[in-house]
């Protein structure tokens, strides 16, 4: 059979592969190429080594907004982790309407991020101006809970979901057991429940970062990255790098910083899967 | 003791109902605020109900949808989506089919980068992919489902490959032997057995292609083509007076076919996520 299947690859892989390498392949290694060049357009670009990379290791805008990314991811992750998982609790614990709960909580997934930023801009916007504190805009504090409110809004409810299918599947004898041999709701929940959805904790928490690390839309439409570059992210600190400044040299820089980025996220991936990888050994 | 934990369940039915306004009071805002003038839309009016005097009816959406492009910004988000969704399933569960069932060279090379991809942020390719594509001219919604394809092939075919391994073979030689093609096989044996999957990956795509912002924006012809997200962030994004009004009206005609989709699909949408975070 398999040498049956072996002489269709032009049918059954040639197509997808072609648009990859159009899609994915061919500017991932330009981007890498690019990354060591000056240039204006693809055509124009002359090798000019390391440079871009020391530029870009020595720009502090670039450095506060890693530093505002990461505060982001720690802070979002553990709000929305912790506050998904109480719902899942309380929702998993035969309590009334909770299909009706579920279906609200996870609602904000389905509507994209410039919306969700420009919804939560203008509440946020009337909420401030009404208690007479700086606008969204003005403040990069309030910026950033901003979008620890919008974060936690849109993600409670997916990571809930999966929380959610992680406590249906723990064996209903398990707690019944625990509860003939006379164990409390509190020891039920730390002995029993949370190991046994230590899956589902590693998925939601390396979404959580991901989603953080790599967010943008949320955060062009909900500050912009006002005031003054301070509450820009990475991504759209390496956005601006690219297309909101004029000169020879931007573009370049971009790049570098891109590649560090994309670098930096597939360092968060290589840890998720060897800590994945090491729970399932002791299971 | 029993009553004790009555107390704490109508606590937590409680919060939770607090939680769901809290839930729900943005969207609500938008549709209330949607139905106000211009001019009623401030920071003092936006929590009040639209009354006698600020109500303008649905004069906001017929701006929008004739004026303000909306109506072909929907039109041409929706032909994004359907074409890329239609594209993605059948292109990468065939490639999906053949990794799994070939043990070859090019199998194992194609699987390692589909799921490289998946890690590379966007940012990394963003200009690089907005040039080819502007070079292959494929920057109209009509034929930008290929760079979608491309783009979005490592979660699809991920998911793909996670779910056939656990298709027993049988099957598949089974109608071998009885004269299919391989073509027929696929077509005809295993898509019918993957339709759990293809409607999960279908949903994890449409969530994506609907909303996303950023490839369209910077790979479309951005003066003759809008996607929704694009036209939102052209109403704030232009300098000067924004028009609170029909931006609202264009909010909630983004959000509420989406959520009347939500209501309806509810079970399936679900369904996919959690499929989808098993595999990822």
């Amino acid at each position: 059979m398999e040498k049956a299947i072996r002489k269709y690859w032009p049918i059954f892989v040639l197509p997808t592969l072609a648009a990859f390498c159009v899609g994915f392949i061919y500017p991932f290694t330009q981007g890498l190429y690019l990354s060591f060049c000056k240039f204006t357009t693809i055509k124009k670009a002359t090798f000019i080594g390391f440079g871009n990379y020391a530029y870009a290791i020595r720009d502090a805008e670039f450095w506060h907004s890693f530093w505002f990314t990461a505060l982001f991811t720690v802070v979002s992750t553990v709000l929305i982790n912790v506050i998904a998982f109480a719902i899942a609790l309380a929702l998993t614990n035969k309590i009334k309407g909770s299909n009706l709960f579920r279906t609200v909580f996870f609602m904000p997934n389905l509507i994209g991020g410039i919306v969700l930023g420009y919804i939560w801009q203008i509440l946020l916007n009337c909420v401030l101006s009404l208690l007479e504190k700086p606008l969204l805009a003005l403040n990069a504090t309030y910026g950033f809970i901003g979008l620890i409110i919008l974060m936690c809004w849109q993600q409670i409810g997916y990571m809930m979901i999966i929380y959610i299918a992680g406590l249906q599947s723990i064996p209903e004898d398990y707690i019944e057991a625990a509860k003939i041999d006379g164990a409390t709701t509190r020891q039920i929940l730390f002995k029993i429940k949370i190991p046994n959805v230590m899956p589902s904790i590693t998925i939601c928490s390396f979404l959580t970062i991901t989603n953080g690390f790599k967010l943008f839309d949320q955060n062009l439409a909900l500050t912009g990255g006002e005031p003054a570059h301070a509450s820009e992210m990475l991504a759209l600190n390496i956005y601006n790098t690219f297309y909101s400044r004029t000169g020879p040299q931007w573009k370049g820089y971009g790049q570098a910083k891109a590649v560090i980025f994309c670098i930096m996220v597939i360092a968060i991936s290589m840890i998720q899967l060897k800590v994945t990888k090491s729970k399932e050994v002791q299971q | 003791m029993k009553r004790n934990e009555q107390i704490a369940k109508t606590i937590v039915f409680a919060i939770l109902c607090i939680l769901t306004v809290l839930w729900i009071y943005p969207v609500f805002m938008i549709l209330i605020n949607s139905l106000k003038g211009d001019a009623f839309i401030s920071t003092n009016n936006v929590f009040s109900l639209p009354n006698a005097e600020s109500f303008v009816g649905l004069r906001n959406y017929i701006d929008a949808l004739s004026s303000k492009g909306f109506a072909a910004a929907f039109g041409y988000s929706l032909i994004i989506t359907l074409t890329s969704d239609i594209l993605i399933l059948i292109g990468t569960s065939m490639c999906a089919w053949y990794i799994t069932r070939v043990n070859s060279l090019l199998s194992k090379i194609c699987y390692g980068l589909f799921v490289f991809s998946m890690v590379v942020p966007f940012q990394m390719l963003m200009y690089t992919l907005s040039s080819t594509a502007d070079r292959l001219d494929l920057d109209t919604p009509y034929n930008i489902c290929i760079i979608y394809l491309g783009f979005g092939a490592g979660l699809a075919v991920f998911m793909f490959t996670g779910f056939m391994k656990s298709i027993p073979l049988e099957i598949e030689e089974a109608a071998m032997i009885d004269g299919c093609n391989p073509l027929q096989t696929f077509f005809q044996v295993v898509l019918p057995i993957l339709k759990p999957t293809l409607i999960s990956v279908a949903i994890l795509e449409t969530m994506w292609l609907w909303n996303d912002y950023l490839l369209p924006y910077l790979v479309l012809d951005r003066k003759k083509y809008m996607t929704i997200p694009i036209l939102i962030q052209y109403f704030r994004g232009s300098y000067g007076h924004v028009e609170m009004g029909p931006m609202m009206a264009c909010i909630m005609m983004t959000v509420l076919p989406i959520i009347i989709m939500y209501i309806c699909l509810q079970k399936y949408i679900i369904k996919g996520v959690i499929a989808g975070a098993v595999k990822g």
